[in-house]
């Protein structure tokens, strides 16, 4: 995973400058942090707030790849574009971001790649040991998803969506060991494994708790939908909700489900908002996952096995294990 | 959101990540305070600032870069103490909501009074590495933010630093507060170092001086001396004190340096300080912070800092503050530090880990201030729109509860007795009013600019426009004991406290008591019925007489300087949470067990909420 040759000690910039955090998860961290090298495919609220947060942690390099032109729309919950036309005309997501990425910290390598991440595969994805895919269809997800896992270096990957004051993380982390700490202050080697994202989209609904989050139902359905129309993520409105909820409908009287599992308001919430991000729930949806990340870079610290959940409307951020593992699973 | 008027107290890294999620979420008027200027190691969190921006104003700059990216709001920095007297009640009746980053339980205190008193709503937060919370407090609704006690930061007997420590803190506070202050500080202050030397005992000189034209390497191994064999000898020689305890072992330079020759004829001829700032390090080729030196290597620093200072840094002697970003200052009370633990057997520590005690550091990472302010706004928009039954304690936890990493849990109602007649015990025949007013009405009742009164007799006053003669008063009455001020306090004397600017006033009622335990009470006073906090942190500003403290965790790696955050936490999730169930979940749990409340949930709406607990009383949920 890091380009070999000796360990170097963090220099004295860096040891001023990242003071405060290595006294939060030790030098150790902080090495592997600068060697670690981050792919973000689709530039929105969210995965700005991530991306500010790991260079501002110190990675090796951050990757961005969104050919997406820079619309008004986007400057909403984004606080990299500057509101001047003659600066984001006519220019990608992924350069403008960049652009302002780089002065949050000169130690870390900022970049843009262009293309379509419906198209990487390969020795393209070796290049990183950390992959995340926001606004992407499902199709696309599952795709870079399976090209990660089919690699023989480790590659980490993550998904995130918001959907106005909602959203959702998926963490793939393979076969994951890390260092946990225990209560009396020792510390345990651990190790997770990881489903794919198809394994964990596929489990029957009658299968997971009556407890599970409604956000994860919620969630597959609108992907569903959005695959089985064509739709891109984003693109079904509040108008399609009939179609959807007959759908939803149809599922459920399947497995006999009461409409409660996925509510018909949530789903109208998730139709109505688009492409719509509330800048709060960026901001903690992106401090989540940036914190996941640099968890598995360090390999320090449980990371999150395999869904996250967080909704404005009743403030809980919740940890989905799916498909659920048996009981004394060891 | 677009009506509202916002202040922001603290630019810093909670300040930073919420000025900009504000700004995005359609806020267009917002005041924000802060006196700090930026310091490099801000820049691994307060990503609107810059290495450029180095000592500039947080609130100024965090405003420029906001502006960047939304050049058409109102936003009004003040690089200023909001414990200024122009913040009163007046200026903060103007706004909608009040939303705190500060790291400090003072300045929280304080704005929560003026809240108080301006009946504004008030957002709390704060963060520690990975831990943080939101609170929600407004006038009648939920408690206010010292409703429930806050844990305060230790403060340490004198003996316990000045002749018996027994943990590596204790032997930072002495190096610090005590040899540190005494070589470089303020000459006329007191101080608790025996200053008398072997030779001399009944002469006036003080060993500490440098005699003229004194070789400095000499100087330097007489202070080494001095300290740490000296003074441990004569403390030795007091069997009372080490029945019961490990003894100390006295060093001398010859024992610590026995092969180093000692150099007495002139200054350190080394030329790797010319160019920078003086270090020792440097001079000695020591390069890891990290690294735990030796005894010998931690001699070898001592001397050199102590020689650097005078060599290189000598106008500025006598006028030194310790300073956690000054570097030969924290290598000189490290290798202090570390002599002395090796002489009392305790573990020594790098110059990393010893900054981070001396320093008061508080470890931060950008995500969690990233997180919480995110979930404030969130709360901040609820209590715009008068929201008050959905109003929720956000916590953000390190490990999940229930699944749960962010957890919200409903407030509670005020509590009656917020504040409760006080009873203090106190010697009234030697104690002077000064001591009463620094130790109990500024520390631990946290008044800015108190007025004291004794029935109608007004006895002190602080704050601006007080005529001269009245000041001239005031001064004399400081120091006059108790019993003898104009209208004396005695047994049974209810003194009346009161600050205008908070708008706090309570009584006080005096009990006269003779003696009192130097270990247990070292204030020499006792304040009963006090649901605050109970020692104040006080800062090393040089003007206290008893130690202060500097570290709150006996544990090194987690030093903070504001605790409220994860005691408190701590406690109100013992509160919540039914012990056997969650009690692997919780982090540093220690009492989990007096745990009483617990979790009910609502099928329909899967809704943390607490049953209500005939023990807690006043605490009931929301309604």
């Amino acid at each position: 995973m890091d380009g070999g040759g000796a360990e170097r000690e963090l220099t004295a910039q860096e040891t001023a400058l990242y003071d405060r955090q290595i006294r939060v998860w030790g030098v150790d961290a902080q090495k592997r942090l600068s060697k670690a090298h981050v792919l973000v495919c689709g530039m929105n609220g969210t995965t700005i707030e991530f991306c500010k947060n790991i260079v501002l942690a110190g990675v090796g390099s951050l990757s961005l790849m969104d050919d997406q032109t820079v619309t008004e729309a986007d400057l909403n919950a984004n606080f990299l574009i500057p509101p001047d036309e003659s600066i984001y005309g006519g220019r990608s997501l992924a350069e403008v971001c960049c652009e302002s990425l780089k002065d949050f910290n000169p130690m870390v390598q900022v970049s843009v790649e262009k293309g379509d991440p419906s198209l990487i595969d390969g020795e393209f994805l070796d290049k990183f040991d950390i992959v995340v895919v926001s606004g992407a269809s499902l199709k696309t997800k599952l795709l870079v998803n399976d090209n990660c896992r089919k690699r023989s270096k480790h590659i980490a990957f993550y998904t995130v969506d918001c959907k106005d004051s909602c959203g959702e993380i998926f963490v793939d982390l393979q076969k994951h060991s890390f260092i946990q700490k225990k209560n009396g202050g020792e510390t345990e080697q651990q190790e997770l494994t990881y489903p794919s994202l198809q394994e964990a989209i596929s489990v029957p609904w009658n299968n997971l708790p009556r407890k599970t989050t409604k956000l994860y139902f919620a969630m597959r359905v609108l992907e569903n939908y959005e695959l089985s129309e064509g739709h891109s993520p984003g693109k079904t409105t509040l108008s399609d909700i009939p179609a959807v909820l007959a759908r939803v409908k149809a599922v459920r009287d399947k497995i006999s489900l009461n409409e409660s599992q996925v509510p018909t308001a949530l789903m109208e919430r998730l139709l109505a908002a688009g492409k719509k991000e509330h800048p709060p729930v960026c901001a903690i949806l992106g401090g989540i996952l940036g914190q996941e990340v640099i968890k598995s870079i360090s390999c320090k610290g449980d990371p999150i096995k395999n869904f996250f959940y967080f909704d404005a409307a009743d403030g809980k951020g919740v940890i989905e294990d799916i498909p659920t593992p048996p009981p004394c699973a060891n | 959101m677009q009506a509202a008027k916002v202040l922001m107290v603290g630019a810093g890294g909670i300040g930073c990540e919420l000025l900009k999620t504000l700004a995005l979420s359609g806020f267009t008027d917002i005041h924000i305070i802060d006196l700090d200027t930026i310091e490099v190691s801000n820049l691994n969190r307060q990503f609107l600032f810059r290495q450029s921006h180095v000592g500039q104003s947080k609130a100024k700059v965090a405003r420029d870069a906001v502006l960047k990216f939304r050049p058409n709001i109102n936003i009004t920095p003040y690089h200023a103490n909001v414990k200024d007297s122009n913040f009163n009640v007046e200026f903060f009746k103007q706004f909608n909501v009040v939303l705190n980053g500060l790291d400090n339980l003072d300045a929280r205190r304080h704005v929560n009074r003026l809240c108080l008193a301006a009946e504004v709503p008030l957002v709390e937060s704060g963060t520690t590495g990975f831990l943080g919370q939101v609170t929600v407090h407004v006038k009648g609704k939920t408690e206010c933010y010292e409703c429930q006690p806050k844990p305060v930061p230790k403060s340490y007997p004198v003996c316990t630093i000045t002749s018996t420590p027994s943990k590596f803190v204790h032997c930072i506070v002495w190096a610090k507060d005590l040899l540190f202050a005494k070589l470089f500080g303020d000459k006329n202050q007191d101080n608790d170092l025996n200053v008398r030397s072997k030779d001399d005992s009944n002469s006036k000189t003080d060993v500490f001086e440098r005699s003229v034209d004194e070789d400095l390497s000499q100087y330097a191994q007489r202070i080494y001396d001095h300290v740490f064999g000296y003074n441990i000898e004569t403390a030795l020689a007091n069997e009372e004190t080490w029945k019961n305890r490990r003894k100390p072992c006295p060093i001398y330079v010859k024992d610590a340096l026995p092969e180093d020759a000692v150099q007495l004829n002139g200054s350190s001829k080394d030329h790797k300080n010319e160019e920078h700032e003086p270090s020792a390090m440097v001079s000695l080729g020591l390069r890891n912070p990290q690294e735990i030196w030796s005894l010998a290597d931690n001699s070898r620093v001592f001397l050199e800092a102590l020689k650097l200072f005078f060599e290189k840094r000598e106008k500025e002697i006598g006028n030194l503050i310790f300073d956690k970003d000054d570097q030969l200052a924290v290598e000189f009370v490290t290798a202090a530090a570390n002599i002395r633990a090796s002489s009392f057997g305790i573990p020594l520590h790098s110059l990393f880990e010893a900054k981070g005690v001396a320093g008061n550091i508080v470890h931060a990472v950008a995500t969690t201030n990233a997180i919480i302010a995110g979930l404030i706004v969130i709360e901040a928009i609820k209590v715009l729109k008068g929201d008050y039954q959905n109003y929720r304690m956000m916590y953000c936890l390190e490990h999940p509860t229930r699944k749960m990493l962010l957890m919200p849990v409903e407030p509670f109602e005020p509590n009656e007795s917020c504040y409760t007649p006080l009873v203090l015990e106190v010697n009234t025949k030697t104690t002077k009013l000064r001591e009463v007013i620094e130790k109990v009405i500024k520390s631990k009742l946290g008044m800015n600019l108190p007025l004291v009164m004794v029935g109608a007799s007004l006895v002190f006053e602080d704050g601006e426009g007080l005529e001269p003669d009245e000041a001239a008063n005031y001064a004399l009455n400081l120091e006059k004991v108790l019993a003898e001020l104009p209208a004396p306090v005695v047994n049974d004397t209810k003194l009346t406290v009161e600050d205008f600017q908070q708008e706090l006033k309570c009584s006080i009622n005096i009990k006269h008591r003779d003696e009192f335990d130097e270990e247990k009470e070292p204030d020499g006073m006792v304040l009963a019925g006090w649901s605050g906090p109970v020692d104040k942190q006080v800062t090393s500003n040089g003007n206290k007489r008893s130690v202060p403290s500097s570290s709150s965790a006996d544990d090194v790696n987690s030093t903070a300087e504001d605790v409220s955050l994860k005691p408190g936490m701590k406690r109100k999730l013992n509160e919540i949470l039914e012990s056997h169930e969650n009690s692997d979940t919780l982090q540093n749990k220690s009492d989990v067990g007096s745990s009483s409340a617990q979790l009910v949930e609502d099928d329909d709406d899967d809704l943390v909420m607490l049953d209500e607990d005939p023990k807690q009383g006043k605490k009931k949920r929301l309604q």
